[in-house]
């Protein structure tokens, strides 16, 4: 942490929390501004949650890129876990999953940790694919198979693949800056790309319901999502892409026109995370993957925006650095 | 409530003096099952409490027995004993050790049931004035997830001690964690509800009674 650059950003963060933190204990303390208790009580937990991510995220980084990537995979084990609760399959499914858990899933984050690009990118999505489909098969129960083999399988690309992609950008070689040198081991910049992703993907999030809340008149679809309007998803992606603008230079390869770019796109995708959810959600019948299971926090509730971003966000990356 | 001041002085047998060893695999497999299960714990109407108790409920996996006995707090789980099926516990020299020395369970002869030594007595006789029990009155894992009908065991179980607590548990989800015939699990979320307590009223038919007591363990399902 002897970047500069580094210690603006964190500091930057902290600043930024600490004053969301005394608003919301504010509105807590005084409910006679006419603001609505229950939204109070939503944005202090909210805020509780980001205290929680960015002293997770800060313990990861100081314990180093395999800590971070070792971390994530176990939020993508959690997360496919509730998807997989949450999706009936049948008894045939059980032994394609045993190996989806205890195989595919941490193989995968080992590809990731070894930065193994060519393998990791086709290993889920093509092997990991083709395994359940025959391991179901061959279990002999044909009913629905499609349609179970299909929820597994999306299971693994959002929970797993989609979300690997975020520490992967540890594995990048980012190489940028007023110094012009080819760093081989940008260890900041590497961290500061993560955490600049995740920084982006939870300001679209706010800001989604911030102007949904100010100004959103169009339901983008009444019967998936009650609180997201197109009103907040423009709004969310202009403000997303002003920040990300304005933090260029925390994101070692990008100008700040391109950062703005990837703004807009991280919004745009969390958005779309978001919707795909809460379609899963309706269809099964509960509110947030928190309830499914009395007591858990809902892992799947907090990171499928960054999910569908992830992706994006690193080949967009690897473009911007390519050329 | 659980104070150890509020402890029932314990009989002295075997599992007063149980090895260290067999209490730490007691905690250890007891943190396993409920890591491996995602298992959420939950007392509706109800506390955990280290008096007299018999917890019934639906039975779908080999680890229903293991799962309700590591959720229930450390000093109640020392009083507890599962009632498990011999057939199944007493083959092979580690299932063996695992029931009788870890978990203290209290096996029963399915196959060779008997007037004069009827599961019932020998449970209520191996439970003396202190132990609590865990039992499945459906007899066997249900195959469908369905709740299936209630044997008369827990009838006969109130009728001798009427003035023990019953305590129904649910068990959820925990079939897709290890479906029967499965020896691999998968790592699912499941849920483990107890209720409050009832007793055999008063003239109440068995019947009665045994259709009451399913209705309470499937009230827990949500």
């Amino acid at each position: 942490m002897n970047d500069i650059r580094t210690i603006a950003l964190v500091a930057g963060v902290l600043l930024l929390l600490s004053v969301v933190t005394g608003v919301g204990q504010f509105l807590k303390r005084h409910p006679d501004r006419g603001i609505d208790a229950a939204a109070v009580r939503t944005f202090n937990m909210r805020i509780r949650g980001w205290w929680v991510l960015c002293t997770v995220l800060a313990a990861a980084f100081w314990l180093g890129s395999t800590a971070t990537v070792t971390l994530f995979g176990f939020v993508s084990f959690w997360a496919l876990r509730e998807f997989i609760t949450l999706t009936p399959t049948r008894k045939g499914d059980h032994r394609a999953l045993f190996w989806v858990f205890f195989l595919f899933t941490p193989l995968h984050y080992v590809l990731v940790g070894l930065n193994r690009y060519d393998i990791y990118s086709v290993f889920l999505p093509v092997y990991a694919t083709l395994f359940v489909l025959a391991r179901a098969a061959v279990a002999g129960d044909y009913k629905r198979f499609l349609e179970r083999t299909a929820k597994i399988q999306a299971g693994l690309v959002v929970c797993v693949y989609c979300l690997s992609f975020a520490p992967a950008l540890l594995e990048l070689r980012v190489s940028r800056g007023p110094e012009g040198l080819s760093q081989l081991s940008s260890r900041d910049a590497n961290f500061r790309l993560l955490f600049f992703l995740i920084l982006l993907v939870q300001f679209a999030d706010c800001m989604q319901y911030v102007w949904s809340r100010m100004l959103g008149q169009r339901l983008v679809a009444a019967a998936v999502s009650s609180n997201r309007t197109w009103e907040g998803l423009l709004g969310s992606a202009t403000s997303t892409a002003l920040l990300a603008a304005v933090l260029w230079w925390a994101a070692p390869p990008f100008q700040p026109w391109q950062a703005a770019i990837v703004g807009l796109v991280v919004a745009v995708m969390g958005f779309a995370g978001g919707m795909t959810m809460s379609a899963i959600k309706r269809d099964r019948g509960v509110k947030d993957y928190g309830t499914l299971v009395v007591g858990h926090g809902g892992v799947l509730d907090r990171i499928d925006s960054i999910c569908f971003a992830a992706p994006v966000f690193y080949h967009m990356t690897v473009l911007v650095i390519g050329s | 409530m659980l104070a150890p001041a509020d402890m029932p002085t314990l009989p002295r047998d075997k599992s007063v003096s149980r090895s260290t060893l067999c209490k730490i695999t007691g905690l250890g497999l007891a943190g396993v099952a409920r890591l491996l299960a995602g298992a959420s714990i939950r007392w509706i109407a109800s506390q955990p409490d280290t008096c007299q108790r018999v917890y019934f409920a639906n039975h779908t996996s080999h680890l229903d027995a293991l799962l309700i006995w590591a959720s229930l707090p450390r000093l109640v789980r020392e009083i507890t004993r599962p009632v498990a099926a011999k057939d199944y516990w007493s083959r092979g020299a580690l299932r063996r050790w695992l029931a009788e020395e870890v978990f203290n369970a209290i096996l029963i002869d399915r196959t060779d049931i008997k007037v004069h030594q009827s599961p019932v007595d020998l449970m209520l006789r191996q439970a003396g004035e202190t132990r609590s029990l865990i039992v499945f009155p459906e007899g066997s894992r249900s195959t469908s997830g369905e709740v299936g009908e209630f044997k008369s065991g827990l009838y006969y179980l109130a009728k001798k001690r009427p003035e023990i607590e019953l305590i129904p548990v649910h068990i959820d989800n925990l079939n897709r964690v290890l479906p029967r015939g499965e020896f691999l699990p998968v790592p699912l979320l499941s849920c483990i509800s107890f209720g409050p307590p009832l007793w055999l009223e008063r003239d109440e038919s068995k019947l009665d009674f045994l259709a009451r007591a399913r209705r309470a363990v499937l009230s827990l399902k949500e």
